[in-house]
């Protein structure tokens, strides 16, 4: 064992991908924010104890009035919220933030934004915000030849694909027929990604890069949906 | 009404177009239907010979396209079947001698006199098989029973559905019917061949005939005679059938079974039953 030079080391760097509860800015109001926020923290105290969040300015960014931000994260820790970070917002408040001592994070590309949901607020007057869900829905046969691809999203096929046709997801990829051609789901690299289909007979199937060739499907029965998905390193087939 | 426009297409080569192209266009005139059948091979010419008017070529479809004969000198008059017509390729062109408005401009002008217009498809997927599919109305795939052939037309009707002007311009989708040939039911049986039902699991497509595997289909093409003219061989039999029901009649499907045996086979059978009594 390499203990001792194990023991030399006091820590490591690593990468990670956090969720976070953003808090979002929708007016440079302080009055206003201030007796939202109040309203909300006498309704439940304890759920913003300790809880780290971000400010997102991104809709306050073409305000003129401007914000005294040591006033709101003042207002934030005072209740027990931990702020972390800013993102967004123009150079003013950027520079104001950068007074005091809270980073700038930058604004991710195809982030998850999941609202967190808050137990009865008070009605704020705002329309909830529906995202569009990227999937990509296909009537008719994938044909040999043809390729498919559901760019930042699932693949939804109501049909079958055919041997030498190619069908690609970020996401998931269903498909509601048999499945004989090439199907390669997480292709960006999401390892929850799965495939899914009613017979299969694929000429390849991959999550993540983590693939099988034909000869390595086991046999499945008939009539029931199968699926593919990736566990510890491995895929497994099975029906649910 | 403007006639028609039938492709007869299949991707791989060598599964039968032609043979299907002349005797569904002879049984379309037999019916009684003006029909012509086109040769889009071009450089490749073969139509002329299994029709069997090989020696009466003088202008062919690329001589019509580009203006150096007119559709009346280039159209062949088959001497056995009234209504029926043959335009022939040119066997000293190229594809790229294949322009489409000018394939149009032969189409259309066809429409105006015709009820039928079968178009041959040379194989492969490049330009001549995409002009020959380009304006059609109706495609019957020819298929082989066995998987490269299933894969090539997959990728043809593939191209049915994203390359051809029906698709292009957004209008009511190519009719598509599949013709497989060749068929061997016995291969079938010992595994050596596709099913039909295979094939139509995987193509998805309505079938409109089996063609059995036939010496009749070789025997006519050697003499240039369109096999459905052959009326007592299973072959010939198989295409009229093909030809009533893409007419719209109801025929059950033959020769997708093994044969009851012969008069040789109950022979032989009776016989061993006679040994097997003797040795009992």
């Amino acid at each position: 064992m390499n203990d001792t030079k194990a023991n030399l080391k006091a820590f490591q760097l690593k990468g990670s991908v956090l969720t976070l509860t953003v808090l979002e800015l929708l007016k440079a109001d302080m009055p206003a924010i201030r007796s939202q926020f109040l309203s909300l923290v006498k309704q439940t105290p304890d759920l913003f104890r300790g809880m780290p969040v971000v400010l997102e300015l991104k809709k306050i960014q073409t305000a003129t009035t401007p914000l005294d931000f040591e006033v709101i994260f003042a207002l934030l820790r005072e209740h027990g919220l931990v702020p972390v970070g800013v993102r967004g917002g123009n150079p003013e408040q950027q520079a104001a933030v950068n007074l005091l001592g809270l980073p700038l994070l930058a604004s991710t590309r195809g982030e998850k934004t999941e609202k967190v949901d808050l137990p009865a607020s008070p009605s704020t007057g705002e329309e909830p915000i529906l995202r569009k869900v990227s999937s990509k829905l296909v009537t008719q046969q994938v044909r040999s030849g043809q390729q498919i691809y559901a760019k930042g999203g699932d693949l939804v096929i109501l049909n079958s694909v055919s041997p030498g046709a190619e069908v690609l997801a970020d996401g998931n990829i269903h498909v509601y027929g048999a499945l004989r051609g090439r199907a390669l789901a997480g292709v960006n690299g999401d390892r929850d990604a799965r495939i899914f289909c009613q017979k299969i007979d694929a000429e390849l199937v991959s999550i993540a890069g983590h693939y099988w060739v034909n000869e390595d499907l086991s046999s499945m029965p008939e009539g029931q949906t199968i699926q593919i998905y990736l566990d510890q390193d491995r895929l497994h087939m099975g029906t649910f | 009404m403007v006639a028609q426009i039938i492709v007869i297409t299949s991707g791989k080569g060598g599964v039968g177009k032609t043979t299907s192209s002349a005797s569904f266009a002879t049984g379309l005139a037999m019916r009684g239907f003006k029909t012509v059948v086109i040769d889009f091979d071009v450089g490749l010419r073969n139509l002329d010979l299994v029709m069997g008017c090989e020696r009466r070529v003088v202008y062919d479809l690329i001589n019509v396209i580009h203006g150096e004969a007119n559709l009346q000198q280039a159209l062949i008059k088959d001497k056995r079947v009234d209504n029926l017509f043959i335009l022939a390729a040119s066997q000293t062109r190229d594809k790229d001698a294949l322009t489409q408005e000018g394939v149009e401009r032969v189409l259309q002008e066809l429409q105006r006199d015709f009820d039928y217009i079968v178009c041959d498809s040379p194989a492969g997927i490049e330009r001549g098989a995409i002009m020959a599919l380009y304006f059609a109305d109706t495609a019957v795939v020819v298929t082989n029973p066995e998987v490269s052939s299933v894969r090539d037309s997959d990728r043809i009707l593939g191209l049915l559905s994203s390359k051809s002007k029906r698709a292009e311009s957004k209008q009511e989708p190519i009719r598509e019917y599949l013709l497989v040939t060749r068929y061997s039911p016995a291969r079938v049986a010992r595994g050596e061949m596709l099913s039909v039902n295979d094939v139509v699991d995987i193509l998805h497509i309505p079938l409109l005939g089996v063609i059995p595997e036939s010496q009749a289909v070789l025997n006519a093409s050697n003499n240039g005679i369109p096999v459905s003219l052959e009326k007592e061989s299973d072959a010939g039999q198989a295409y009229l059938d093909v030809v009533a029901r893409f007419l719209g009649e109801n025929r059950p499907h033959r020769f997708i079974t093994e044969n009851k045996k012969g008069i040789f086979g109950r022979l032989f059978g009776w016989t061993n039953r006679e040994k097997l009594e003797d040795v009992v």
